[in-house]
């Protein structure tokens, strides 16, 4: 099955809220399978991006490691897909972009209520926090936009169905309305 | 505090539409609108407190925190820039100790920046305290640093540094023959009313800040209309970049615009009328109040005029610095005492405006031209100009020229006749119509100052070629995203991306797909905004895309895509804080990997059975 549509999901400063509609999908999952196969994925737990034809990605850029995943992505994905408020917007993480980053460490690991042993993690393994959180298409070039938070199941299946069979992505009014 | 709020308000005789005109009193006096103001208001008007928040928070001139008690504000149009703002700018901030944005920690002085004041031909130009300043200059900042450190109240400032010219270079039919006072009232008197509105109708006289609506057609609308309680409204919020003529106008002409304001009352039977004049030009209140006392003595204004029975009286409105004002209704909204929001039109203004009534919302020069209409009649001024385009056109000029000032041109004259009479040499192009107009490049000169081909409602701004379009262009943008009211989506965020991705560009950061991304917004902007802010505010990029596309392709990186910030900027806080040099606590600009060639559209993707 080399000729397997080949697939990869990531979520970055998201919730796995978008994962979790993905897999509303239900037992249309069997019927996709048939055609695609996943790469680097939560479903996977492949821990490296290979060569895909489409990167889903969740969630916005909050950390140094979110910029490193998503260009992995972009290095390995022919089309790579904002999927969501926050990989749209920046959406809920990036409602600490009013606050200055500096205030917001102090409450977390300095002064903040119940804090014992205060200090900022400075391990060289974690991932330094950007002072914002970004859209993901402010980091790397962005494709295609799955808007929704999260999208419904079958916005990914309309588009995912779209893309397999060579159309271009389209998505009816009825699934882009949210009242 | 309690006492002069109560006493403003009684004055008000308790209005809220008065709103706007009793929160400039407090921002005056106490140089914010201090919260329990707000309670004592909002008792007194019986309007919610949020309301008068909302209004507080949406004019640049009212704050909800202190500024200093000299408030200086510098322009920011693009004409300032021209002359040498951004080095003035910095020198004034260093000079007085100030952070632009910021108060300084005394109270003393508050210094920001403030969209174009309208002294384009005689900038850089600012406001102290709302008072307009001219001619910055080094020599006169030090000046002014000096009298703010001595605490020199305003009265006792040179009175060269507020001194404003009028710079009238060349005259034409208005400007020329000045009527005397009261001559166009008993001119229409004695033709009569009804005649007089066909006279307008001859002269084929249309709206001069920029739309040309036929004037007569508007007023004959509004005097049609069953309410009988109807509004004549004089819009001088010129708040376009560049443009300065109601400016000039209201100084040296402003009882023939008075006058042509009366005439269009006595055709439409309005029995009261606003002067809506732009906060920026505070200069001029006390100067238009006396020739509108006057008026009154000279049985002009207030009951029974000349004894012909018509009842008909001007109050003048303050804005507080805001462009959107000048859209008519938003201008009605902010008369109301209200956030200047542009209504859902229809209803127009003639038929529901001002509380609801038949209003007449016209330009200054429009009020003007009717009064000279009035006296000489329909021919005199329709002999001039184009055949769909009568009369004259007055013409705010600045930017690269030897004379920069206000010119006064019969319709049809050619872009390259103008350039010529203001001393403009090597000019790369011109702005007409401000921001929300249209940029020509060298190649079109021939073109003809007209409805038909460049409307303007009088902006004309020149670049030489030593200057980048590109600067332009930023500016304009910075300008819209500041200016929109916040109403719509398309025009509240559409705004700031636009910014957002000129600034990506201007700076070095584009690449391949980001004029075209650039492009693709400016068409939503431009076609889903509520109003004509929205509708024009890509304007100044669609027009110099159009004519300059190698300029903006030269500013773009030879890579698939850049971020628009500084990413290793970004973790500057964190490595501090983490007290990390490391280098995983570091990011390139741009992925060193490199970057694959990418299929935009799907390929085949179809698998085989």
């Amino acid at each position: 099955m080399a000729n397997k549509i080949r697939v990869a999901t990531t979520s970055l400063a998201g919730c796995f809220g978008c994962h979790m509609s993905f897999l509303d999908i239900d037992e249309r999952m069997l019927q996709l399978v048939e055609v695609v196969e996943f790469d680097r994925s939560p479903i996977t737990d492949i821990e490296h991006c290979t060569n895909c034809d489409i990167g889903l990605i969740e969630g916005g850029v909050c950390n140094s490691e979110n910029v490193h995943v998503l260009r992995e992505f972009r290095n390995n994905c022919k089309i790579l897909v904002a999927v969501g408020a926050c990989a749209i917007n920046g959406g809920l993480p990036a409602m600490r972009n009013h606050i200055p980053l500096e205030e917001c460490l102090n409450e977390a690991y300095l002064d903040g209520i119940g804090v014992e042993n205060p200090q900022i993690p400075s391990d060289i393994e974690l991932p330094l926090l950007l002072n914002q959180v970004h859209p993901i298409h402010e980091i790397v070039k962005i494709d295609y936009y799955l808007p929704g938070c999260p999208p419904s199941a079958d916005v990914f299946w309309k588009f995912l169905t779209d893309l397999i069979e060579g159309r271009e992505p389209s998505l009816p009014y009825e699934l882009v309305h949210y009242d | 505090m309690r006492q002069f709020i109560q006493g403003i308000a009684e004055n008000s005789h308790y209005q809220a539409t008065h709103l706007l005109q009793i929160l400039r009193q407090i921002q005056s006096r106490y140089h914010y609108i201090p919260e329990a103001a707000i309670e004592q208001l909002s008792g007194l008007l019986n309007i919610p407190r949020t309301q008068i928040i909302g209004v507080v928070e949406f004019y640049s001139f009212f704050h909800l925190a202190p500024r200093g008690q000299y408030e200086l504000l510098i322009s920011d149009s693009i004409t300032d820039h021209m002359l040498g703002k951004k080095d003035l700018f910095d020198y004034l901030a260093k000079k007085l100790d100030v952070a632009v944005g910021e108060v300084r920690e005394d109270g003393v002085v508050s210094l920001d920046n403030t969209s174009c004041t309208g002294m384009c031909d005689q900038g850089p130009a600012g406001l102290v305290n709302g008072l307009a300043l001219t001619r910055l200059d080094q020599s006169g900042i030090d000046k002014i640093a000096e009298l703010i450190n001595q605490q020199k109240p305003l009265d006792e400032w040179p009175e060269e540094l507020f001194q404003v010219d009028d710079n009238i270079y060349k005259s034409g039919l208005l400007l020329n023959q000045q009527i005397e006072q009261g001559a166009a009232l008993r001119s229409a008197f004695k033709r009569g009313i009804k005649e007089t509105l066909k006279e307008i109708d001859y002269s084929g006289l249309r709206g001069r800040g920029g739309a040309g609506f036929k004037t007569a057609i508007k007023w004959q609308f509004c005097s049609e209309e069953q309410q009988t309680e109807r509004y004549v409204v004089c819009n001088a919020d010129e708040g376009e970049p560049g443009t300065f003529k109601d400016r000039v106008l209201l100084n040296a002409y402003a009882d023939q615009v008075f006058e042509g304001m009366t005439v269009c009352a006595a055709i439409i039977g309005a029995k009261q009328g606003f002067l809506y004049l732009r906060g920026e030009y505070l200069h001029l209140y006390d100067k238009l109040q006396s020739i509108l006392e006057q008026r009154r003595q000279n049985s002009l204004l207030g009951n029974n005029i000349l004894d012909t029975g018509l009842d008909f009286d001007i109050e003048i409105c303050l804005g507080a610095g805001a462009y959107i004002c000048g859209e008519e209704s938003a201008l009605i909204e902010s008369l109301e005492g209200k956030a200047g929001i542009p209504r859902n039109r229809p209803p127009y203004p003639v038929t529901q405006g001002y509380l609801g009534k038949p209003t007449v919302v016209n330009n200054v020069e429009t009020f003007l031209a009717a009064a000279g209409i009035a006296v000489n009649g329909s021919d005199w001024f329709a002999n001039i100009g184009t055949e769909k385009s009568k009369g004259t056109k007055i013409l705010s000029i600045s930017g690269d020229c030897a004379r920069p000032g206000i010119y006064e041109y019969p319709f049809g004259t050619t872009i390259q006749t103008i350039l010529n009479d203001c001393g403009a040499d090597d000019v790369l192009g011109v702005q007409v119509g401000g921001p929300s107009g249209t940029f020509i490049s060298n190649q079109e000169f021939d073109r003809k100052l007209a409805f038909e081909d460049l409307a303007t409602g009088g902006s004309f701004i020149i670049f030489n070629s030593s200057r980048n379009i590109l600067d332009m262009v930023h500016n304009f943008a910075h300008f819209f995203a500041h200016e929109s009211c916040g109403f719509c989506t398309p025009c509240r965020v559409g705004t700031s991306l636009l910014q957002k991705q000129i600034d990506k560009i201007v700076e070095g950061h584009g690449s391949a797909g980001d004029v075209v991304a650039l492009e693709e917004l400016c068409q939503l902007v431009k076609n889903y905004s509520h109003c004509g802010l929205g509708q024009t505010a890509a304007n100044p990029i669609l027009t110099t895309l159009e004519r300059y596309p190698d300029l903006y392709q030269s500013r773009l990186k030879e890579i698939s895509f850049e971020p628009g910030f500084d990413l290793d900027g970004a973790l500057e806080t964190a490595r501090r804080m983490a007290n990390r040099n490391d280098a995983g606590a570091h990011l390139a600009q741009t992925d060193a990997s490199g970057s694959r060639p990418v299929a935009s559209l799907p390929p085949s993707m179809a698998v085989g059975e």
